[in-house]
């Protein structure tokens, strides 16, 4: 008996420093960088350590009692039949009830805090959850594009250091969800969630609007993905944030404010441009620039070789094999894409890819 | 009515009334609750072995990164009827079981109130569970969660989601009539002297659960009617861009959903309250707090449903409210647990199965709990809804609550249910190997939640970090699987031994243990006056000025055998057909929502025959 007993505490014990030692992994919810993130972080820990101690009390207590009052053989003991005690009952009720009320104390200001409005400063994005990617919107006056709308981006979204970042999150609603694509299914609800610099998840709901803040400390890549079920590829509707300092960050912009590259005429990219304008891309694709090409039902692709990962942040911009997968079979890729498998030959493939490749 | 040794008199009328009550047919047609129990009890565990199974899927996918023993589309379907399957079909019929056999038992009746409707609520509970499996056959398992968000579960092209509305909602009729016929019994048929607060903790807790099915289910009732209409008529209650609202799902499930945990953890909190004072050979201690706070509980169970959507947006007044109630509903759950506590103290402890599992119970459900509290700090929730971290919380509660207690149930009346004892070296294997393996599989997943792992993923990439944790958690389930198995062969080979389990081998209290086991048809030669909390107990024991026990010469008299009695005299009311006539014609309908309306009215006339000859059965005198 005791030798099991020794078991299951130091089972328990393992469990214990296992949970207080969560190595770092690069989506991790006790590795905040940035300010909002460790808000939550800070209001985790103590209840945490708060929990540990009850756990400790309660757990230890129930062992020292089972070892303490177990049946000897030979020994036929009566016990005392103990009925109750009124004041030790009403007492241990109220313990917890007390302990839940310190906890709850730090619970609510945390609450009203993060519902409060984001500083003047903030960066305002639109998120939009599609089945199975984003779609972000810039919607400040200064990030209007060239040629009038606002900066549109999918997948990556890039932020600068310092700032809160105010998300307003969202998905499409309705009906335009069963014709939008010509496919059923498109508006669900989604969850975005960037556990190192945001305070949590809000879930995108088709018809209602939630906001998140995000702020980042350091320039660098923090991954996220969609937390709500939204479908078979929910497991892998990815999201990356990429934090650059304020100058890079307003490079950045500048050059998101431009309308498409042209390609030089003849050249391989060039054919590539024809073919994405004639095989069917502009069904769903938006290229800024190009006349023809302003459908909203896909990622927009402007500045498509400006982005570090596409198809929910499944595959690798930068990659053209990565690319030229994508585009000879999209549903070998990811079932149940909507994007349609156009039966495309190697030539039209290549072509494609150096278009896009051209798109900084 | 019939009496149950004397072969009925020919029935008058169009049909006549079965009248074995024993052999292989007897089952289809049996009204005898013990009997009912059983079947209820033998389809939850066929059922837990197909949901263990689903969940070993899940395990083995996510071994490693990248798994490819799944598609995508595989996988929604088998997380998704895994929660089903050990929700709907395993833990809540395997908790009527309990309360179907024992019920009845505990409180000195010889049967439910309506037993025919009884019958009828088992064979529409099968009938569901077979209509809800019918689906992997004819083109897709239900695949958008037990949870069943829409608008992705009404725009989903595959059938899955229709068998997923229409199999719970036969469940759910199953449940309803359920429902009401225990508390009936509960409130009405309860021998003499047994008042409310001579009732064990068991029943108790048992009336609760009935009230709160009676009162939750109408309400996923609506909702999944609504589903129903917008996946196959046409209506817009979820959708948006038609003036619908996807959140209106959410509450309406919740508002059900929540209620559905403290219905399916409450059976094994009675349970344990029976385990833990025979064998620590005291009284419950302080059984008004623990009856108390199980009625507690059942209100504000009703009152916690919003902090499943923490994230959905529904402002800081509403998150601060919900989060203040799921921290008030600690409280009672904590009273339990202190109680169960100072019952052990200072008792005489022995460590047969049904203890190590009702102890295990407690442990692993206080863990549960612990990380309960912490979804009630709103914020930290921001976070970890939707991760692993909530996937553990809630298997701590339902298997390492629910499941074990369940366990803990089946070999503390299994010899009264089938008179032979299972074995205690192979059960406390079973123990051992279910608890470590139920911590490694869910003790890793907090970390794996905090680590950023989503729930109902199908896949995670190595560069997470989560490699580690997700083998070790895979580990765990073959372990527990391997437990479930030792208790498979532990109950097929007590099925070996002779009928010696004596009435009354754990020393009990309560009044079940008074009658032969198995009981005999008729439950009690005579209806037992009660006299006290534990009646049983105090037949056996007299207590002395300073509290100790002191034996009652000749006290208890357990060995009701003796009295070689043969039932004559005792009415019970006789078999019948039209329960199962009644509940086939249910899946008929269903499937005529989903083919064709002919097949429905064939259904309904099915249903209409079964409830007509039901009204009019004759009564075999």
């Amino acid at each position: 008996m005791r030798k099991r007993v020794l078991w299951v505490l130091g089972l328990a014990a393992l469990a214990l420093a296992l949970a207080a030692c969560a190595p770092n992994a690069s989506q991790d919810t006790l590795n905040p960088q940035g300010p909002y993130a460790r808000e939550l972080k800070n209001l985790f820990v103590p209840v945490f350590w708060v929990a540990v101690g009850v756990f400790v009390v309660v757990e230890g207590g129930i062992l020292l009692i089972a070892l303490k009052y177990r049946h000897r053989k030979g020994q036929d003991r009566m016990p005392a039949q103990t009925h109750g005690n009124t004041r030790l009952e009403v007492g241990w009720t109220i313990l917890p009830a007390v302990v839940l009320a310190v906890v709850a104390v730090p619970t609510v200001a945390t609450i009203w805090d993060l519902a409060s409005k984001p500083p003047a400063n903030a960066i305002n994005v639109t998120v939009t959850g599609r089945q199975w990617w984003w779609k972000y919107e810039y919607t400040d006056p200064e990030m209007k594009t060239a040629a009038g709308g606002q900066i549109i981006s999918a997948n990556q979204l890039v932020i600068p250091t310092g700032r809160t970042i105010y998300l307003t999150v969202t998905a499409d609603a309705g009906a335009g969800s069963r014709s939008d694509a010509g496919v059923p299914g498109f508006a669900v609800i989604h969850s975005y969630w960037v556990p190192e610099i945001c305070d949590g998840k809000q879930d995108a709901v088709p018809g209602h609007e939630n906001h998140i803040k995000c702020q980042a400390d350091h320039p660098g890549t923090y991954t996220g993905n969609c937390a709500e079920f939204c479908g078979l590829n929910h497991g892998i509707m990815k999201l990356e944030v990429t934090a650059l300092s304020p100058h890079d960050f307003e490079a950045w912009v500048a050059n998101e404010k431009l309308d498409a590259a042209t390609p030089e005429p003849g050249s391989l990219a060039a054919t590539g441009l024809d073919t994405f304008m004639s095989v069917g891309c502009i069904a769903c694709h938006a290229v800024r620039g190009v006349e023809g090409a302003e459908a909203d039902a896909a990622p927009n692709l402007t500045h498509f070789a400006s982005r570090d990962c596409m198809v929910g942040c499944l595959l690798d911009n930068q990659n053209p094999d990565d690319i030229a997968r994508w585009l000879h079979d999209p549903a070998a890729v990811k079932e149940g894409v909507k994007m349609p498998n156009y039966h495309l030959s190697d030539d039209q493939i290549k072509a494609l890819v150096a278009y896009l490749m051209s798109l900084k | 009515m019939a009496s149950v040794s004397v072969p009925s008199e020919r029935a008058r009328g169009v049909l006549r009334r079965p009248t074995a009550v024993t052999g292989f047919w007897s089952w289809f047609t049996t009204i005898d609750h013990k009997k009912i129990g059983i079947l209820y009890g033998a389809t939850a565990l066929m059922f837990f072995l197909i949901g263990g199974v689903e969940a070993l899927l899940i395990r083995v996918q996510l071994f490693q990164p990248d798994g490819k023993l799944l598609t995508a589309s595989q996988y929604s379907e088998v997380f998704t009827m895994h929660a089903i399957t050990m929700i709907f079909l395993v833990v809540m019929p395997l908790s009527a079981a309990f309360f179907n056999y024992l019920m009845p038992l505990m409180i000195g009746a010889r049967d439910v109130a309506f037993p025919r409707l009884n019958a009828f609520s088992y064979w529409l509970f099968l009938s569901g569970g077979l209509f809800l499996y019918s689906s992997w056959f004819l083109g897709g398992a239900p695949n958008g969660g037990w949870f069943g968000y829409a608008p992705n579960s009404t725009t989903d092209p595959t059938p899955g989601m229709t068998f997923y509305a229409i199999g719970l909602l036969l469940t759910g009729i199953a449940s309803t009539a359920g429902a009401v016929n225990l508390a009936v019994t509960v409130l009405n048929m309860r021998a003499p002297g047994m008042s409310l607060f001579r009732m064990p903790a068991f029943v108790w807790m048992g009336l609760v659960v009935q009230l709160r099915l009676a009162f939750s289910l109408p309400i996923i009732t609506v909702a999944l009617a609504e589903m129903l209409f917008d996946r196959r008529f046409g209506t817009h209650f979820f959708d948006p861009a038609a003036g619908g609202d996807p959140i209106l799902w959410q509450h309406l499930f919740w508002l059900f959903g929540h209620p559905e945990v403290y219905i399916l953890i409450l059976p094994a909190f009675g349970i344990i309250s029976e385990i833990l004072p025979v064998f620590s050979r005291k009284p419950l201690f302080g059984y008004q707090f623990v009856v108390f706070s199980g009625i507690a509980i059942g209100f504000i169970g009703f009152g916690v449903w919003a902090h499943h959507m923490f994230a959905v947006g529904l402002g800081p007044v509403a998150n601060t409210a919900f989060g203040i109630t799921t921290a008030i509903i600690a409280v009672p759950t904590g009273v339990k647990i202190f109680n169960w506590m100072a019952t052990m103290y200072k008792g005489d402890l022995r460590f047969t199965t049904a203890m190590l599992f009702a102890i295990g119970t407690v442990m692993n459900f206080v863990v549960g709990g612990l990380s309960g509290v912490t979804h009630a700090v709103v914020p930290s929730d921001y976070q970890q809804t939707d991760t692993y971290y909530i996937v553990a919380h809630f298997h701590y509660v339902l298997f390492g609550g629910a499941i074990l207690g369940l366990f803990g149930g089946l070999y503390y009346w299994w010899p009264k249910i089938f008179g032979r004892l299972l074995n205690e070296r192979a059960g406390k294997i079973n123990f051992w190997l279910m608890v470590i393996g139920l911590n490694l599989t869910f003790g890793p997943m907090h970390i794996l939640g905090l680590q950023g792992m989503i729930r109902r993923t199908f896949t995670y990439p190595e560069s997470l970090g989560l490699t580690f944790w997700n083998e070790v958690a895979t580990v765990g389930a073959f372990m527990i699987a391997f437990g479930v198995l030792v208790f498979v062969v532990n109950a097929v080979a007590s099925f070996r031994h002779a009928k010696d389990a004596g009435a009354d081998p754990w020393d009990g209290r309560t009044i079940e243990w008074s009658i032969p086991s198995p009981p005999p048809i008729y439950n009690f030669e005579e209806i037992p006056t009660v006299h006290a909390l534990d009646d049983f107990w105090h037949r056996k024991y007299a207590e002395d000025k300073s509290g100790r026990l002191v034996p009652v010469q000749a006290g208890g008299s357990a060995d009701a055998g003796e009295h070689h009695v043969d039932g004559h005299g005792i009415h019970l009311p006789g078999p019948s057909y039209f329960p199962l006539i009644a509940a086939a014609g249910f899946p008929l309908i269903g499937y005529g929502i989903m083919y064709h309306w002919w097949m429905a009215f064939v259904g309904a006339v099915v249903v209409l025959v079964g409830i007509f000859g039901w009204a009019l059965e004759p009564s075999a005198e």
